[in-house]
């Protein structure tokens, strides 16, 4: 039985075949694009419709952007030089329109020989930012980053130091308002708190700091020269109106969140109207409103700054929506996690900045970031109230001159360009921000 | 309580806008500065440099005013207004006045509360239409395509005009001057309409301006002026006389280069009253003698200033046409200085 069993079994293999490479088109690019492109007839139809919509894009954008000319003084002469490289009936980009004009989409008519200012201005905010963006940056980083707004102020509008001092002063007594009540209870703290600096700064602060610019007379160190807001323009004017903006409306919008789940009717009914009546009207309704309407309510020969009156209108509306991102946030905590801070025996303000808001403000990081985003984006609207943005403005400006009148896209792809980095930055921070948090193994 | 101290505050403070705003002379010469509202950036007649100094046709005058009162022709504050703030912000005292291409028209003079002082550019609505379509009239373009700006008097203007002709036409809308050439270069429309200054600036800015033409048929009236508010009488005399005194110097002939020379020997009474020689018309006006001199120190008369930011020399290429003087056969007509 044996040999027949050896005959029947002719060969048995002792090692095993090497492994032969996959057929041409299941392997490598053709694998993948039969499957990510053509696996079916009506793939492959948007694939090709794709491809034809993207070549006629290119098409036209490709040699605009190869036939482009960066030394011009005009856009005739760019059109010439144009003409006389590519031959008649050419077209090409003109980006001397950029070369020559960029420190006005930069920094609107802010003076020349001041163009260093806002530049520290824009690198300090960085370095303030640090301690609050990254957690490895020293802690004491942080004084610099509460001294920061009064700095930037100072340098970007000049004056005396005294006033943006005299003005950090209030919150100092503030502080120390609040130290000295507190053995009173909270209430009284509270109250002297929010009492002294304001009677500081609509009674004593603007003769205080007169007094002292006058005393201490208009030299370097503690003067410099003034700029008027309406010098401000381009990407100064929108940089400072977004930082202003993103800085006040985060705790605004967190103060209007605890509030509209507050159980208390007063405060609710407040932030909920608010935040309601904000979200209900448009941001240009507000824009008018500070540029046109506060005029007539406020007492003549009052000169309220307009940029302090747009930053002021677009804060509360970013306000109102970080308010509902947040609210978003706080409802998604688990009722346990309020629990849990309850049976601590922590107090209300303790339980909400040790235990809820840390983890609430984690989950709603993707829709704050995306009102900052939205928000920094339409401070190009501050057009319409006559304020140079960028965007329009400055675009707008630019083209009135008869030497660059005509000229269409290319500030449009500059001025986007640098939306973009600013935008996408953020974007990439969230997410950076995101991993740097994640404490859960979903 | 509360309530009427909150009415009475509003009171008081209603009663002084109406106070200041009864005065703007003395508003203007208590900040030293004149706050002139201007387009936000109007090819030849309202424009920022480079640098930030803005230059212009509307410009000139709100110079020219300034240094009639306050004796320097920068102490001006430029208030760039859109289509939509320009009347809100006038009317709310943000600016003592506005040089700001707008038409003088009868609701802006009346319900809106402004005071149109005068004209110192008379335009029209015209169309521009490539040459290789053939038209030479507007009455041939039924049918066209017409690119046109949204929410301006151009728009109703031109719906009035072919419903009165009996034509047809198809509106491209669009927002801003700058997109109206960029649809109209790319062939988006057939033809595009705006004033026609703007048309000869537009035609002017483009590559092939030869292959363009502008359609002789104007179908506005568009007469630019400055404006002030209405009820502070003072003020706008003193707007009107300095329009006045610049376009009367063009039909005397004074000009900033010889303006000192016949202050001194013109035996012209008239030219002696305007610079000041004679009379008190200065005082009249709450100036001083010397305002009207100053005024035209600064830009020169009106054909000066016509010719150095929107006349022929410059790229833009105004003929003057109706803004001629009333003796070369145009519309300006000073009052006489007397």
């Amino acid at each position: 039985m044996s040999d027949t069993h050896a005959q029947t079994v002719p060969f048995v293999r002792e090692t095993m075949l090497p492994p032969v490479a996959p057929p041409a088109n299941e392997a490598g690019v053709v694998r993948w694009l039969r499957q990510n492109l053509f696996s079916g007839p009506l793939n492959i139809a948007l694939t090709v419709l794709g491809l034809v919509a993207i070549y006629y894009v290119l098409e036209g954008i490709v040699p605009w952007l190869m036939r482009s000319v960066w030394t011009a003084d005009t856009l005739a002469q760019c059109r010439q030089i144009i003409a006389e490289r590519w031959g008649e009936g050419a077209t090409g980009a003109c980006w001397a329109v950029i070369r020559e004009r960029w420190p006005q989409f930069l920094y609107g008519f802010y003076p020349n020989h001041l163009y260093w200012r806002p530049t520290l201005t824009f690198v300090l905010l960085f370095v303030a930012l640090a301690p609050i963006l990254f957690g490895q940056v020293p802690r004491q980083l942080l004084w610099f980053s509460l001294a920061y707004p009064f700095l930037a102020f100072w340098l970007l509008w000049g004056g005396s130091i005294f006033l943006p001092l005299v003005a950090a002063a209030g919150f100092l007594f503030g502080w120390l308002a609040y130290g000295l009540a507190a053995r009173f209870g909270t209430i009284p703290a509270v109250a002297a708190a929010a009492l002294v600096p304001v009677l500081w700064w609509l009674f004593l602060a603007g003769d205080v700091s007169d007094d002292l610019a006058r005393l201490t007379g208009r030299s370097f160190p503690l003067w410099l020269e003034e700029v008027r807001s309406d010098k401000f323009g381009g990407f100064v004017l929108a940089v400072t109106i977004g930082v202003s903006g993103i800085a006040l409306s985060l705790p605004l919008g967190i103060v209007l969140a605890l509030g509209r789940r507050s159980d208390m009717f007063l405060i609710k009914a407040l932030s909920v109207s608010f935040i309601e009546f904000i979200r209900g009207v448009p941001l240009i309704t507000l824009l008018f409103t500070a540029s046109l309407l506060l005029n007539y309510f406020l007492p003549p020969g009052t000169t309220f700054d307009i940029i302090l009156r747009v930053i002021i209108m677009v804060t509360l509306f970013a306000a109102a929506y970080i308010a509902e991102v947040i609210r978003g946030g706080l409802a998604a905590l688990p009722r346990g996690q309020y629990e849990a801070a309850d049976a601590l025996g922590l107090d209300y303000w303790k339980a909400q900045r040790l235990i809820i808001l840390p983890q609430a403000l984690k989950i709603s990081i993707p829709g704050i970031v995306s009102t900052f985003i939205g928000m920094f984006k339409d401070t190009t609207l501050v057009v319409f109230v006559g304020l140079l943005d960028p965007l329009k403005g400055i675009t707008d400006a630019v083209r009135a001159s008869t030497d660059w009148k005509g000229i269409y896209w290319e500030p449009y792809i500059f001025v986007g360009l640098i939306f973009f980095a600013f935008n996408f930055a953020m974007s990439r921070y969230s997410m950076h921000l995101e991993r740097r948090l994640k404490t859960d193994h979903r | 309580m509360t309530k009427s101290v909150f009415l009475g505050t509003l009171t008081v403070a209603g009663l002084a806008a109406g106070l200041a705003s009864a005065a703007t002379l003395d508003d203007v010469k208590a900040r030293g500065e004149l706050n002139c509202g201007v387009s936000t950036g109007l090819t030849g007649f309202s424009l920022p440099d480079a640098n930030g100094n803005w230059t212009g046709f509307d410009v000139s005058l709100c110079r020219a005013v300034a240094a009639a009162v306050l004796g320097d022709g920068t102490k001006v504050k430029f208030v760039p207004t859109t289509g939509q703030t320009r009347f809100t912000a006038l009317a709310s005292g943000e600016v003592d006045m506005l040089a700001r291409n707008s038409t003088w028209t009868f609701s802006r003079d009346t319900d809106l509360k402004l005071d149109f002082v005068g004209v110192n550019y008379y335009d029209g609505q015209g169309f521009m239409v490539r040459k290789d379509l053939g038209v030479t009239s507007a009455k041939e373009l039924d049918g066209a395509t017409v690119c046109i700006q949204t929410g301006t008097t151009t728009e109703l203007n031109l719906a009035d005009w072919f419903k009165v002709n009996n034509l047809s036409y198809t509106p491209v809308a669009v927002e801003t001057n700058a997109e109206g050439e960029q649809q109209y270069a790319a062939g988006a429309c057939d033809a595009y309409t705006t004033d026609a200054s703007g048309l000869a600036a537009t035609r002017a800015a483009f590559a092939d301006p030869e292959n363009h033409i502008i359609l002789p048929e104007i179908i506005s009236k568009e007469p630019l002026g400055p404006a002030v508010r209405h009820g502070d009488n003072e003020w706008a005399d003193i707007v009107r006389s300095t329009l006045n005194a610049l376009i009367a110097a063009e039909e005397y002939g004074v000009t900033s280069a010889n303006m000192e020379e016949l202050a001194a020997n013109s035996p012209n009474p008239e030219i002696q009253r305007l610079l000041g020689v004679q009379g008190d018309l200065g005082k009249m006006i709450r100036l001083d003698n010397d305002w009207a001199k100053r005024a035209i120190a600064v830009g020169g008369n009106y054909g000066e200033i016509f010719a150095a930011t929107i006349g022929e020399a410059t790229p833009i290429g105004l003929a003057r046409g109706l803004n001629a003087q009333w003796t070369q056969g145009g519309l300006l007509y000073a009052p006489p200085f007397r």
